[in-house]
């Protein structure tokens, strides 16, 4: 009976229609999600550049500037704190104390010329200015990645998937609020 | 932006299907014109020759063909640390997997362009106009332009097209060389019929192609459309956040009154603003590569936010039509625009000369007589006549070390920047007569070294042997 068949191969067709896009989506998601992991590397790659530059940038001003001990001090005790934080918002805060620790390290740096119109200061100056742009801009791209996947493992036909394969929500990096607003306490004892 | 991805993977494609097809046809018509319909064949496959030999270069090396055509010379990271951070902070920006390659076009006029087949092959372009005319943000915001051209996947079309249309002319000025000595070898040849066929096909096929040459320049224009230059504006707004810098980098360029030697009608869609009409001002005609520097100014600087959805608004306040597609606006939100940085040119006329004078290998002396001598790197002796009076002048050249070895100086190791070679027994020393104006040396392997007056490190390490030169 041609009626039975013809219904028999619509049904096919609409399955076969249908896996295809299950694999599609799928598929999409598990690139957004890897995506989403070398964004985060990244924004780490930059984050230890920044640690490595800073023992260098700290014995170039001692040779010229070796009177301001506390500044140093300041910079290498965030540097190292920097270094050993571990949760996200621990990281996020120290690295927020090291950029403070650097604004005044340069801020003490524009009263020694000659230390200015050092080629090895400048470059570092260069290296760590960039270093702190790419800081941001990697920031920038994984929290435009997070977006991106939230809004796709959440809008209607695609969270089936993303229930039944266990894709979760990332957060964002960046600091709460609540934390921002209060002075952070670091002792330098 | 995948539709626009999409949109230029299926250009592309059509790009390479129309060509296959238009040389199919002058082959069969050029081939059965002179000898009946027998000799069409032959013309087929001469054409698809030609097919593939265009196909060839484009896989292999199309970038490095096209940046050799305009003079572009490739830069280390140490030649200008500043420029690869920037374009290194709009990879990140844009998730782009590789870090394209720099060039370098000496040349005072402002522009740049972007090429690449694949992201593993992709290069951008700067011309030295450009370095020391714009500030970081400016240069951020064309840079992040670039780096759109080459996330929207711009650029493989558009090499595709170059590398076709300058095979097309090539071959046309080939066949018409071959012509011209031919007329006198196909008297001699005349008798026999196959030879004299063969000529007449190879001339009536350079003849058509020396007319078609501009006429599929012209096509080229109409498959290119100029929206994507907006495309990639939206682009540069959305990785900086700042699409002020871009507009302001625009207006400066649009404003500079020098053009591009090195441009002509094949590569003149690939830059940023049309280097051939850049002097003169441009109308918003079809026939025109590039959208009118002004409007894009305009769209750029109407923007409230700096995502894909501001810019779509500010393109429809602006300009009637709409711009990007439904999906990437779907996922596109509130974006806010950040401060400007203070940074000044990133580099002065005279640092981007130094740069260019090192790729020269050019080392300046001064006469006692007021004469400024250029001496290339290959110059082997030791001493140069002045030409103007005649005196003799030695050339600067780093001296072995004293025996007194002088007290160890450990230098500090920044990342990025490759350290020096110190080895005991090939220290070498210079010693600096002039600290307030530039100085050049000439190390032992030969190469030309340049001090600036800011220098003041205790040793420099050559770039082409890596020793260290103790600077006393």
């Amino acid at each position: 009976m041609p009626i039975v068949i013809i219904l028999l191969l619509v049904l096919v067709g609409l399955v076969v229609v249908l896996l295809a896009w299950v694999a599609g989506a799928y598929n999409s998601l598990v690139r957004l999600r890897n995506q989403l992991q070398n964004a985060w590397a990244q924004i780490d790659v930059q984050l230890k550049r920044r640690h490595d530059l800073i023992p260098n940038l700290v014995e170039t001003v001692k040779g010229y500037a070796k009177h301001e001990r506390e500044t140093f001090e300041k910079v290498t005790q965030a540097r190292n704190m920097a270094v050993s934080a571990k949760t996200v918002g621990e990281r996020a805060q120290a690295e927020n104390v090291l950029t403070g620790a650097l604004k005044s390290l340069f801020a003490v740096a524009e009263a020694y010329p000659e230390l200015k119109a050092n080629q090895n200061f400048l470059a570092l100056q260069e290296e760590l200015t960039s270093t702190e742009n790419k800081i941001s801009f990697s920031r920038q791209f994984y929290n435009d990645t997070v977006m991106t996947f939230n809004t796709r493992i959440q809008v209607f036909p695609t969270n089936f998937i993303a229930n039944m394969f266990h894709f979760a929500p990332h957060d964002f990096f960046e600091v709460k609020a609540e934390e921002e607003r209060e002075a952070p306490k670091v002792s330098f004892s | 932006m995948w539709e626009v991805i999409a949109a230029n993977r299926r250009r592309s494609a059509l790009l390479i299907t129309v060509m296959a097809v238009i040389l199919v046809l002058i082959g069969y018509s050029a081939g059965a014109l002179i000898g009946g319909p027998d000799a069409g064949g032959f013309g087929v496959f001469v054409a698809l020759g030609i097919m593939t030999v265009m196909l060839l270069v484009y896989f292999t090396s199309a970038e490095s063909v096209l940046m050799h055509g305009t003079c572009a010379r490739e830069l280390k990271r140490e030649d200008s640390p500043q420029l690869f951070n920037v374009v290194d902070e709009m990879r990140l920006a844009s998730g782009l997997e590789f870090m394209p390659r720099i060039y370098l076009i000496d040349d005072p006029a402002p522009n740049a362009f972007a090429v690449g087949r694949k992201p593993e092959t992709s290069a951008i372009c700067v011309t030295t106009g450009l370095l020391y005319r714009l500030n970081r943000d400016e240069l951020q915001g064309v840079i992040g332009h670039e780096v759109g051209h080459l996330k929207n996947r711009d650029v493989q079309f558009m090499t595709l097209a170059a590398v076709m249309l300058g095979t097309i002319v090539i071959l046309s000025v080939i066949v018409r060389q071959y012509f011209w000595f031919g007329g006198r070898v196909r008297s001699r040849s005349s008798s026999r019929d196959g030879g004299g066929q063969l000529q007449i096909v190879i001339l009536v096929v350079g003849l058509l192609f020396a007319i078609l040459g501009p006429i599929m320049a012209q096509l080229l224009y109409f498959a290119c459309s100029r929206k994507r230059e907006y495309l990639a504006d939206a682009s540069s707004a959305q990785f900086t956040r700042y699409p002020e810098g871009l507009a302001s980098a625009l207006e400066k360029i649009s404003q500079a009154h020098e053009s591009l030697s090195s441009a002509n009608q094949a590569n003149a869609p690939m830059f940023i603003v049309n280097p051939l009409t850049a002097a003169t001002g441009e109308a918003d005609s079809v026939f025109s590569s590039h959208p009118p520097t002004t409007d894009r100014i305009r769209v750029l600087r109407a923007m409230t936010g700096a995502s894909f959805a501001d810019y779509e608004a500010a393109y429809r306040r602006t300009k009637s039509g709409s711009l990007i597609g439904s999906q990437t606006l779907k996922s596109a939100t509130q974006q806010t625009i950040r401060a400007p940085s203070n940074e000044g040119p990133i580099q002065t006329r005279r640092e981007t000369h130094a740069v260019t004078r090192r790729y020269h290998g050019y080392m300046r002396l001064h006469c006692n007589c007021g004469l400024d001598i250029s001496v290339p790197e290959g110059y082997e002796q030791d001493t140069i006549r002045c030409f103007r009076c005649g005196s003799v002048l030695t050339i600067p050249a780093a001296a072995p070390a004293s025996p007194v070895p002088p007290k160890a100086v450990i230098p500090p190791v920044i990342p990025g920047i490759a350290p020096p070679v110190l080895s005991a027994g090939s220290a070498l020393q210079f010693h600096r007569t002039n600290r307030n104006s530039w100085e050049s040396f000439r190390c032992a392997c030969g190469r030309t070294i340049q001090l600036s007056p800011s220098f003041d490190a205790p040793h420099i390490t050559c770039t082409a042997c890596g020793r260290a030169i103790a600077i006393t």
